[in-house]
This record gives structure tokens, C-alpha cells and sequence, in this order.
């Protein structure tokens, strides 16, 4: 056995507890499951080994007096654009370990957010403004292949046979997070709320516990490359069913789920033994090409009767253009770009932070492409890779979105305060944890209240956004760029995305 | 009843397979069939499908129930993802052959190509039993999390001795029962080999005794062969890749 080696790592996070206002109560003992606050016995106080925490502000929130707050540790290193402490503190765990980093979440770098760089229009004198209170606002949006042409009878009956559609009352659904990934009480919030809003939640590449059955209208299943409870009833239930080749937190690599939180409900949905990593291979190993995504296209057409669309995600990478005409011509009703800011349960922090492009720009080049190639009706384009607020909602849709996933987002509602340790299974707010005695702190009554009010604020904010630009539906604004202007932004920039400078 | 695919598409096949089950039919003989994709797919109950000439791709994909027997060669991704059922194939199978299959019987008489038994599954004992009768190639039983996997060797090009290389990569659970013997080079690092314990002939002889039911040849002669067992190492064959 190889010698001790001490750890060298420092402590990330300072935990200060104001002892003016500290009680001694012990809920933050009871909350953090980091090992961070601990009673002292002897002398009768709580303490913290502040070398466990990882900032997730449970303990903050929950502290009845208010006695706490978490800082970053003031370490100050020699100021060094090229060795930053992160990138210093990475080499030192993997000097520790010798395995790959893993991290949990979105790429973290800052990378340009191009939604902080366009900006929406408002009607002004040539074109009144519309007022959402008088005027009825809509957002419902129709997710399916769109024929070329339709045809009318005598009669007016529409002779053409549409093929099939999903209608969302709003443009913004709940992404896929896998059960396992989250724990089943998160996946009944989204379900909850998914049915009360009138929009869809994806099941994740985990497959569909049985007791979300009843949510089954508002579900898209997932088959990803484990095939994870994958079977014809699961097909046959779902409103939407969709493969998935890859997600933006990690392009071209398959799914990880830790054997840590592989417990024997997690087993059961997905047919593994207990304890072992749910290893998802990086290619679905029947598509090695783009004629066999095909082949897959069609065997869930004819295993769902035809009577569902058929989507596909991909994350967004070079040449997401062609990749994307690849796919519609290959059948998919539904195309899903996942950017480099999408989030993940797991993954090497390697491939989280360098692979990948902003799904902005992929969204852009998609759209236009499709156009340009006279088949953008034939599948409807959902984005998803860390949107934040409405109005990045709405500027996807200006750039050509269908609709878009919101993953992070919906998780911050829940509680989620981004602290990146989803891969340990042991979130305090019960979120990305399958440990039962977390997995409670999150209430699916509750949990779905806070979605649906995301959601809704989110709404109602787009409708505002819609009248102040004189339009009443959301089709109107859906890729039509000369909504959209942008500031900072270079030229090419500008080119990729299809928008004036604002001025012009 | 029976059906002559001749000249029609798979989309029509399987419109009509579907039809002639919904008016009853639970034993339908189709001839004729010459690449026809997904056949099988869709078809939710017990009912006996007998296919003569060569299926296309994915036959008995995601399928749960049906019996189906092959006379002629498949080809492709046979039994999918497949739930229930069994295919019975008096010929030889194409590649990724019950890939992530979760339940249900494979036999073929003949070989198989690449990747057959890949990230085959099961749960609390229930799980997709496949037999070989012939060779098979590299990357058999990838990924594997459960079910039963047996190659037999009896026919081929090198009848008895395996030749198939990354054997079992990435496998965590499951067994792979092998006649004839292998060279640890041939195999994943996280696949163990050995003898076959009491239990694990009683597995293997009733699914010898199920392909010679269907195919011919005498059990007893192929459990006097020699066999392997090859079984996972690790319950967690990349938890030392991480860091955490």
C-alpha cells in the first residue's frame, strides 16, 4: 500500500457563525450532510470544520437566528492571470487521486453569455404596443413535423393528414434529469407541475418509475445509449419520445451515474445491480452513423404506432448546422440542441469545461441552415443549456427556437444553490441525492408549487415582453431576428447570429 | 394465416402483421420476407410469428411477447432492447445481437457478428438469456449488467476454439458461459474466468436442451464439452477512473 499523502488542498469556503446570535440549536448539524457543523460536547457549543464546506447555504437558510453566512476562504495567492487558485487546486486533487476530475452542473467559465449581448425591441409611435391585460397574449406552441403544404377540401375540411403534434401552453418545458441523477420527489415536482402548466418534463436517460405512470400525457421519455428502462410500455406512454446521442455538459461521452447513488429503487427502473456505476456508453451502439439513427428513428415510429413525435438531442458542437439537417432528414420530429452551459449530474470537469459550443451561436447557425435548406418545418428546434430568466427565453425564440428545457433553472426553484457537488449524492436540499433520509427534505407538493411559479413569472413576463413589442403571439416573435440587436458583439458574431448592431 | 411479404415495404408488412393480430390471428406465417425492418416491434401479445427469407434490421426490437421463429438468417440489432418474447433463428445473426435486451430468449443456430449481448440487463434475477450455437465475434457481452450469454462453438470456421477479442469490456454483472477455452489477452481486464459451478450447469443445460429442442444434436454430448465461465470482476469496473 502506497504511503499516506497529506492533503494539500486548501479550504475552499469560511464558515462564519455570528455567536451574538448562534443558539446552539443544532439544525445546522442536522442539515449539512458535508460533515461540516458539529456539537461540542465538552465545551457545550457548535463548531465547524470548515474545511468540508462546499457553499451550498443550506445551514444559512435554515439557521432560525440568522447566525450565519459562508465566505470564500480569503486565501490570497501571488495575483496570476495564468495560475488561478481553481486551476492550482485541480492539479493538486488530481496529484491526490490520479482519476479524472469529476464536478457536477453547468460549465462555470466565463465564456461570453451571448443572451447578456442581445437585446428585444418595443413598439414606439410607428407600431402601438399591444397591452397584455386587455389584450389576450398567446404562447401556446405546437412541437411535431409540420407538412410542407396543406390542402383544403370543398368544404373547408383540411385534407392533409398532419402528422403528430404536442401542444405546450407555454414555450418552456422541464429538461431531462435522469432518476437517479435526481432523486424521484424532484422528478414528481416536475411532473406536477409539468401537468398543471400545460408543458412536458423529460424522464432522463433513468427511465420512468411507476409511480409517475399518471403523469405519462405530459412525459418525454428518454432512450439513451444504456437504453435505462427502456421498454415498449414506457414507449407507448410517453407524449414524446426521445433519443438522446449526447448533452451539452458532456459532448460526445456517454452518461455516469456513481454507484453511490445506485440504491435498489435506482437499480429496479434501470436494471442493474445495486451499487454498480450506471455506465450509459458514449455511442448508442446500433447508431454508428447517421443512416442507423435513422434505423433507431424508425424503430420507435413503429414500436409508438407512428402516433408520437420522435426527438433527438445533441449537444451543440462544431458543425451543429450540418449535424442538425443530418437529423430531420434521418426522421426526427423534434431536434434538441443542448449548449455548453448545460448542466449535468455528473461529469469529467475536463470535458464539462472545454468541449462544447454556446448554445446561442449553435441555435443561430441551426436555424438559418434549416431555413436555408427549405426544411425547417420538417422538426421543431428545442434549446436548453443555461437559460436563466425570460428574457433569455424570449431571445431564443427571436433567434429561432421552438421552445426550450430549462434544467438549472427549475432546480434553483427547488432549492438548488449551484454548489457543483451533485456527483457526491450528497445534496443537503435533497435534490441529487437518492439517500432517503435527503430525498425527503424535498416536498413534491411544495416542489411542484415553486416550478409552477417559476414558470408562470417567467410567462407572464414574456407576455409583457411580446405586447411591448406590438406582436399577441409568441409565433410572431418565433426567428424573427430583427427583433433582436446586439451590443459588444463582433462582427462575425453578429453574422453567426443573424442580428444588427443595436444603433442600426 | 399467412401473409406473402413479397414487394412490400416494412412499414406495410408490419401495418398488416398488426392488422391480422387486432382481427385475432395469434399464429401468422410470413414468407417471402427479404429485409423488412422492425418486424415484431409492435406487437404486444403472445402471438407465434414464423418469417421465411431474411428479416431486415432490428427484428423483435423493443418487443414484448411474441414467439418468433426465423427460417433464414437475420440480420442487425435482432431483439433490441427487447422485453419479452423469444426469437428463434435456424441460421446465422448479424451484429449488436440483443443489444441492451432486459428479457426474453435468443437462439441461433448459427454464428453472430460483433457486439452481441451488448449492455444485456436484468433485475432480480430476471433477465434476457441468449444462445449461440455457432461463433461469435469481438465485443461479445459488452457492458454487460445481467442476463446469460452462451456460445456453444459448434459450427463456424474455427469450430471450438474462440477467436473473439474484448470479451466483456466494461462487464458488471451476468455471465458469459463459452465452450472451449480463452486467452486472458482476448478478454476485458474487468472479466474473470472460471469453472462452472453446479448452478451454473443447471442453467446451461436447460438452455442446451432448449437449442437442441429446436435446432437438433444431443445435450448430453455438448455438456460433456468443455466450458468456461466468464463473470464480472467488479461490481464497479470504472469507479478507480474518478475522482471525486
Amino acid at each position: 500500500m502506497a504511503a499516506m499523502m497529506k492533503s494539500f488542498l486548501p479550504t475552499k469556503f469560511v464558515v462564519e457563525r455570528d455567536p451574538a446570535r448562534c443558539i446552539n440549536c443544532k439544525v445546522c448539524v442536522n442539515q449539512c450532510t458535508f460533515n461540516v457543523h458539529y456539537f461540542d460536547e465538552d465545551d457545550g457549543v457548535v463548531r465547524s470544520r470548515e474545511e468540508n464546506c462546499v457553499g451550498c447555504h443550506r445551514c444559512v437558510v435554515f439557521c432560525p437566528t440568522n447566525a450565519l453566512t459562508i465566505r470564500r476562504n480569503p486565501l490570497e495567492y501571488r495575483a496570476n492571470q495564468n495560475w488561478q487558485p481553481e486551476v492550482i487546486e485541480d492539479i493538486l486533487k488530481q496529484a491526490e487521486s490520479g482519476g479524472m476530475l469529476l464536478t457536477g452542473m453547468g460549465n462555470d467559465k466565463g465564456h461570453k453569455i451571448y443572451w447578456d449581448h442581445l437585446l428585444l425591441n418595443a413598439s414606439q409611435v410607428t407600431n402601438p404596443s399591444i397591452d397584455p391585460l386587455r389584450e389576450p397574449m398567446e404562447l401556446s406552441t405546437y412541437i411535431g413535423r409540420k407538412p410542407d403544404k396543406v390542402e383544403f377540401g370543398p368544404g373547408g375540411e383540411m385534407l392533409t393528414e398532419l402528422p403528430p403534434q404536442v401542444m405546450l401552453e407555454t414555450p418552456i418545458m422541464f429538461a431531462a434529469m435522469s432518476y437517479g441523477a435526481v432523486s424521484l420527489n424532484v422528478q414528481k415536482s416536475l411532473a406536477r407541475a409539468a401537468r398543471e402548466l400545460g408543458t412536458l418534463w423529460n424522464t432522463g436517460e433513468g427511465g420512468l418509475h411507476p409511480s409517475l405512470a399518471e403523469y405519462a400525457p405530459n412525459t418525454i421519455v428518454q432512450v439513451a445509449s444504456g437504453r435505462f428502462g427502456v421498454h415498449s410500455e414506457y414507449l407507448r406512454a410517453a407524449r414524446i419520445v426521445e433519443i438522446k446521442i449526447g448533452q451539452g455538459a458532456k459532448p460526445g461521452i456517454g452518461g455516469h451515474l456513481p454507484g453511490e447513488k445506485v440504491t435498489s429503487e435506482v437499480s429496479q427502473t434501470r436494471m442493474i445491480p445495486v451499487g454498480t456505476d450506471a455506465l450509459s456508453p458514449a455511442p448508442h451502439h446500433d447508431i454508428y452513423s447517421i443512416e442507423d439513427l435513422r434505423q433507431l428513428i424508425y424503430a420507435i415510429k413503429e414500436a409508438t404506432d407512428y402516433e408520437k413525435p420522435v426527438s433527438v438531442k445533441i449537444a451543440a458542437v462544431h458543425n451543429a448546422a450540418a449535424i442538425a439537417s443530418g437529423m430531420v432528414r434521418a426522421g426526427a420530429d423534434m431536434i434538441v440542441l443542448d449548449g455548453l452551459r448545460g448542466a449535468t449530474g455528473a461529469a469529467p470537469k475536463a470535458i464539462r469545461d472545454n468541449v462544447g459550443i454556446p448554445i446561442e451561436l449553435a441555435l443561430a447557425s441551426v436555424d438559418t441552415r434549416l431555413r436555408q435548406e427549405g426544411i425547417r418545418n420538417l422538426a421543431s428546434l428545442v434549446v436548453s443549456g443555461g437559460l436563466r430568466s425570460s428574457g433569455d427565453v424570449a431571445k431564443a425564440i427571436a433567434l429561432g427556437a421552438d421552445a426550450v428545457y430549462i434544467g438549472t433553472a427549475a432546480l434553483i426553484a427547488l432549492g438548488c444553490h449551484v454548489c457543483q457537488q451533485c456527483h457526491t449524492g450528497k445534496c443537503t436540499w435533497g435534490i441529487c441525492t437518492s439517500d432517503p433520509a435527503l430525498t425527503k427534505r424535498i416536498n413534491p407538493e411544495i416542489g411542484a408549487q415553486r416550478a409552477v411559479n417559476l414558470v408562470r413569472g417567467w410567462s407572464l413576463e414574456i407576455k409583457d415582453m411580446l405586447g411591448g413589442m406590438g406582436v399577441n403571439a409568441i409565433e410572431s416573435l418565433r426567428g424573427n431576428r430583427l427583433h433582436l440587436r446586439g451590443v459588444g458583439l463582433n462582427d462575425t458574431e453578429l453574422e453567426i447570429l443573424g442580428v444588427k448592431s443595436a444603433g442600426t | 394465416m399467412e401473409i406473402d411479404a413479397r414487394g412490400i415495404t416494412y412499414k406495410a408488412l408490419n401495418e398488416s402483421l398488426r392488422q391480422a393480430m387486432a382481427h385475432g390471428a395469434s399464429d401468422i406465417v410470413v414468407r417471402n420476407v427479404n429485409g423488412q425492418r422492425y418486424i415484431g416491434t409492435n406487437l404486444q401479445r403472445e402471438v407465434r410469428l414464423e418469417l421465411h427469407g431474411t428479416p431486415g434490421n432490428d427484428l423483435g426490437a423493443f418487443m414484448d411477447g411474441p414467439s418468433i421463429v426465423v427460417h433464414g438468417n437475420v440480420q442487425d440489432g435482432t431483439g433490441n432492447t427487447m422485453n419479452s418474447g423469444s426469437i428463434v433463428v435456424h441460421g446465422h445473426a448479424g451484429d449488436a445481437l440483443g443489444l441492451a435486451a432486459r428479457g426474453g430468449t435468443i437462439l441461433v443456430q448459427g454464428g453472430a457478428g460483433y457486439r452481441a449481448g451488448i449492455h444485456m440487463k436484468e433485475y432480480q434475477g430476471i433477465g434476457p438469456r441468449i444462445v449461440i450455437g455457432g461463433m461469435a465475434q469481438d465485443f461479445l457481452g459488452e457492458y454487460m449488467a445481467g442476463g446469460v450469454l452462451v456460445v456453444l462453438g459448434l459450427s463456424g470456421i474455427s469450430a471450438g476454439k474462440i477467436r473473439a477479442r474484448f470479451v466483456g469490456t466494461g462487464m458488471h454483472g451476468g455471465a458469459i458461459f463459452l465452450r472451449g477455452t480463452v486467452e486472458s489477452h482476448q478478454l476485458g481486464k474487468e472479466v474473470g474466468v472460471a469453472a462452472l459451478t453446479d448452478e451454473d450447469v443447471a442453467v446451461l443445460a436447460e438452455l442446451v436442451g432448449e437449442y437442441c429442442e429446436h435446432f437438433g444434436g444431443s445435450p448430453s454430448d455438448i455438456m460433456a464439452m468443455d466450458f468456461v465461465k466468464l463473470f464480472p470482476l467488479y461490481l464497479r469496473p470504472y469507479g478507480r477512473l474518478y475522482a471525486y
